[in-house]
């Protein structure tokens, strides 16, 4: 194997790949990425047997073949390599890298010790790449990050004929977000438990790539239990997990009592300063009344804060205690100028959804935040 | 009978530990006379009951604190077996400790039996340590006629082996110029920290003596024990100890343990006895104000060996449903697939708990297990305990229920007409998640 390549374009697709390598590999050859040149194009893949991830950029190929190298040391290598092109070959047990006037020799490992990655399974429809960006971020943050309720790690992806849902919850707030797709089938009717920061983490790498992301997801067959995305050049493969989930759509409230409504940037801020004398597990009070809303935060003993902001709201007035990571979580992956908090009662959920800049609902993502009780 | 060194140079020597005779014995001759003389052992009931406590005549006869009764029976079958009389020791240990606080406000028990006092701001009032030492030995001996031994020396740890040394009803200074005499002869289990496993593997570097370890190169120490562990006995062997005698004692978590009778394996049981311990530790907690983030188990296998999981919740609880579910996670997680010998439930980093906001789960009624569980506390306040988990109402078992020394009472509720099973709090199948939020 000998090739040349631009740094950007290798540093890129090392970077990416190596990005889901396990930082504690069950077998060596799991911390490599294995790099293969066929019909002038360079092949850089990594799996850990839940995630695959492959990208394939163009080469100046001399010689085809294959190699194993350590991912986390080639990633840093070419993320520091001069901008010019890199020469790379095979040498007997070694891979000899030469860029400008810097050169490296790494040891390499057998490639056919190296995993077969799994195969992609049946197409499934087309999302756009951004789009597809967006609603996994807004999903991803209500997911559950500690695996006692295993489920609840994940973000459930139904397709259903043109709508894409992602629902997630960590059993103290929940985003559903609804978007529509092309899929293969208008009839199709398939549902997915994807670990949510393989989600998160492939929507992000494509999205910037634009175009399309295709989603690949069988109903048995090959790929059973298993997803992928592809996008430009590169392609992930996730296992997926079991498919129970709570029925979360049920939590919305069909109706609300109350109902404020606030600009996003403004009340972002707000909350950020008071629930600097709150702790991760300490509430910050919203007091709700016409026109107004008072934030607290802090104990009758303990350094203490409050402010008011100016903002819309019908129904009775209204106190309510939200932890303020969940509830400046919400905030941040709204994508809108304008939020509405909609409120049954003080110890029901409150629905967090987005709106124009003139008070128009943007349909689409709602995210339920349980509020804390405080006082007993 | 106080020992000739007694009056060696005490100067520098502020630290005294103060360890009771043989306490709970000791307090069961007290109120009955007519076994002075004779052998005591308290404790050791049932069939794995241990000794909480012997009488030096029993001791003569090779009982000890911590051996399994029927061994102690064995041993010494005369001896009269009494069963613990918690209340009646601490207000004896009330009693001494206030003797200690006469003396200096830095007191700091180790248990209901043992304390250590830095008198260093107690010399213009009391004279010298040895002077101190036989005052408090005299009041103690006055007041409560009970006897203990104290030891006299620079350090915790000095004065804790010359404690040991002095027994019993004795006492014993160790000068800092007599320290390294009197610890470097002593076998290498003497030094605080080590026990078995840790001898074992001095004694196969061929360390035998606190000598031995003193003289040791730390590296090969740090090689054997790590860092920390081989820069702590090091300093331990050249008689340095930097703690100091502290009075804040703060409660950091509650627990709760059993020990079955026989060793288990059914699940159920096991379930049901980690639903009872759960039950107990949310009522501590709930009386104390405290509530905690982390649930920890803790479980002990027929050959002895103990495992133990834990994990923090997103936001601190006081409540016995959350402690249960924990728990019973961290089991099933564990899957010992073994007998079991003693499960144990414990809530740790504990805070203040009226002072935060309790975050609700989605789908948690707002009403929940907290209001339920504290309802049957308040019933509990009128009536007794009558309120318990509807599971163990059954009766759980073959439980002996003790908990860090005082027996929890897990009541049963059975066949009164007016409180039926189903107007206590009732018990579900175990969900991780409340009803709505059951997998579609």
């Amino acid at each position: 194997m000998k090739f040349r390549v631009e740094r950007d374009a290798l540093a890129d697709a090392v970077a990416w790949t190596a990005k889901s390598l396990p930082t504690r590999p069950s077998v060596p050859v799991l911390a490599g990425v294995l790099m293969r040149v066929s019909d002038g194009q360079l092949t850089v893949s990594g799996f850990d047997y839940e995630v695959s991830s492959q990208v394939t950029i163009g080469v100046q190929a001399d010689s085809d073949g294959a190699a194993l190298v350590s991912g986390r040391l080639l990633a840093e290598i070419t993320k520091a390599l001069p901008a010019k092109p890199a020469e790379i070959a095979a040498v007997g047990t070694h891979l000899e890298l030469v860029c400008g006037s810097a050169r490296f020799t790494l040891p390499t490992m057998p490639v056919e010790d190296y995993p077969t990655l799994p195969s992609m399974p049946e197409m499934a429809g087309v999302i756009d790449a951004s789009t597809f960006a967006h609603a996994a971020a807004q999903v991803a943050i209500a997911a559950g990050r500690d695996d006692t309720i295993p489920m609840l790690t994940g973000v459930r992806m139904e397709l259903d004929g043109t709508t894409l849902s992602l629902l997630a919850t960590d059993r103290y707030r929940a985003a559903v977000r609804e978007i529509s797709w092309r899929p293969k089938d208008d009839g199709v009717n398939l549902q997915a438990l994807v670990p949510a920061r393989t989600l998160a983490e492939t929507a992000k790498t494509l999205g910037p790539l634009g175009g399309d992301v295709l989603v690949a997801l069988s109903r048995g067959g090959v790929g059973e239990g298993m997803i992928g995305f592809t996008g430009g050049s590169r392609r992930t493969t996730s296992r997926l997990l079991d498919p129970d989930f709570p029925k979360i759509r049920s939590l919305f409230p069909d109706q609300h009592n109350a109902r404020a409504t606030l600009s996003v940037a403004a009340l972002t801020e707000v909350v950020k300063r008071v629930a600097l004398v709150a702790d991760r597990t300490t509430p910050v009070r919203l007091s709700f009344a016409e026109g107004e809303v008072v934030i607290e935060a802090g104990g009758s003993e303990d350094a203490r804060a409050s402010e008011a902001m100016e903002g819309e709201f019908t129904g009775e007035p209204l106190t309510v205690a939200f932890n303020p990571g969940y509830l400046l979580d919400g905030l941040s992956v709204l994508d809108a100028p304008t939020v509405f908090i909609s409120f049954t009662t003080a110890m029901k959920p409150a629905v967090i959804s987005p709106a124009a800049e003139n008070g128009e609902p943007i349909p689409g993502y709602r995210y339920l935040i349980m509020p804390m009780r405080v006082g007993n | 009978m106080e020992r000739a060194h007694q009056e060696q140079d005490d100067c520098g020597c502020t630290i005294l530990h103060v360890d009771m005779d043989a306490f709970f014995a000791s307090v069961e001759v007290r109120r009955r006379p007519e076994l002075r003389g004779r052998p005591v052992v308290v404790g050791g009931a049932g069939p794995r009951g241990v000794v909480s406590s012997a009488s030096y005549e029993a001791r003569a006869h090779g009982v000890r604190s911590a051996m399994p009764g029927a061994q102690a029976r064995r041993l010494r079958p005369q001896a009269v077996f009494l069963p613990p009389d918690m209340a009646a020791y601490a207000e004896a240990s009330r009693a001494v400790m206030g003797i200690f606080a006469d003396v200096t406000p830095l007191v700091e028990p180790l248990s209901v039996d043992e304390a250590f006092l830095d008198v260093a701001g107690a010399l213009r009032l009391f004279g010298r340590p040895t002077a101190i030492a036989r005052h408090i030995r005299a009041r103690v001996s006055a007041e409560q006629g009970l006897t203990c031994s104290v030891g006299v020396a620079a350090t915790k740890f000095m004065a804790k082996l010359a404690s040991t040394r002095a027994k019993p009803d004795g006492m014993l200074v160790v000068s800092a110029e007599n320290a390294l005499d009197f610890l470097h002869p002593l076998p290498v289990d003497a030094l605080w920290g080590v026990g078995d496993r840790t001898a074992d593997v001095l004694r196969r570097l061929g360390l035998r003596t606190v000598a031995d370890v003193a003289e040791a190169p730390l590296g090969m120490l740090r090689q054997a024990l790590g860092d920390a562990a081989a820069a702590q006995l090091h300093a331990l062997a050249w008689a340095r100890d930097p703690r100091r005698v502290s009075t804040e004692r703060v409660e950091k978590s509650t627990g709760a343990e059993t020990t079955f009778d026989v060793d288990v394996m059914d699940e159920d049981v096991i379930r049901r006895t980690l639903l009872a311990l759960a039950t107990t530790v949310g009522e501590r907690l709930r009386k104390a104000g405290h509530t905690g983030r982390t649930v920890a188990i803790k479980v002990r296998l027929t050959d002895f060996s103990t495992l133990s999981r834990s994990r923090t919740l997103p936001t601190a609880t006081d409540v016995a449903r959350e402690i249960f579910d924990t728990a019973w996670h961290l089991y099933q997680v564990l899957n010992p697939g073994e007998r079991i010998r003693l499960v144990g439930v414990r809530v740790e980093g504990l805070v203040e708990g009226d002072d935060t906001g309790r975050q609700l789960a989605l789908g948690e009624r707002e009403h929940g297990w907290r209001d339920a569980e504290r309802a049957a506390d308040a019933a509990a306040a009128r009536f007794g305990a009558v309120v318990a988990p509807a599971s163990l109402l059954r009766g759980a078992g073959s439980m002996n229920h003790s908990t860090n020394g005082s027996a929890a009472d897990i009541s049963t509720l059975v066949g009164d007409s007016n409180l039926g099973p189903d107007r206590v709090v009732a018990e579900r199948d175990f969900d991780p998640l409340s009803d709505p939020l059951r997998p579609s």
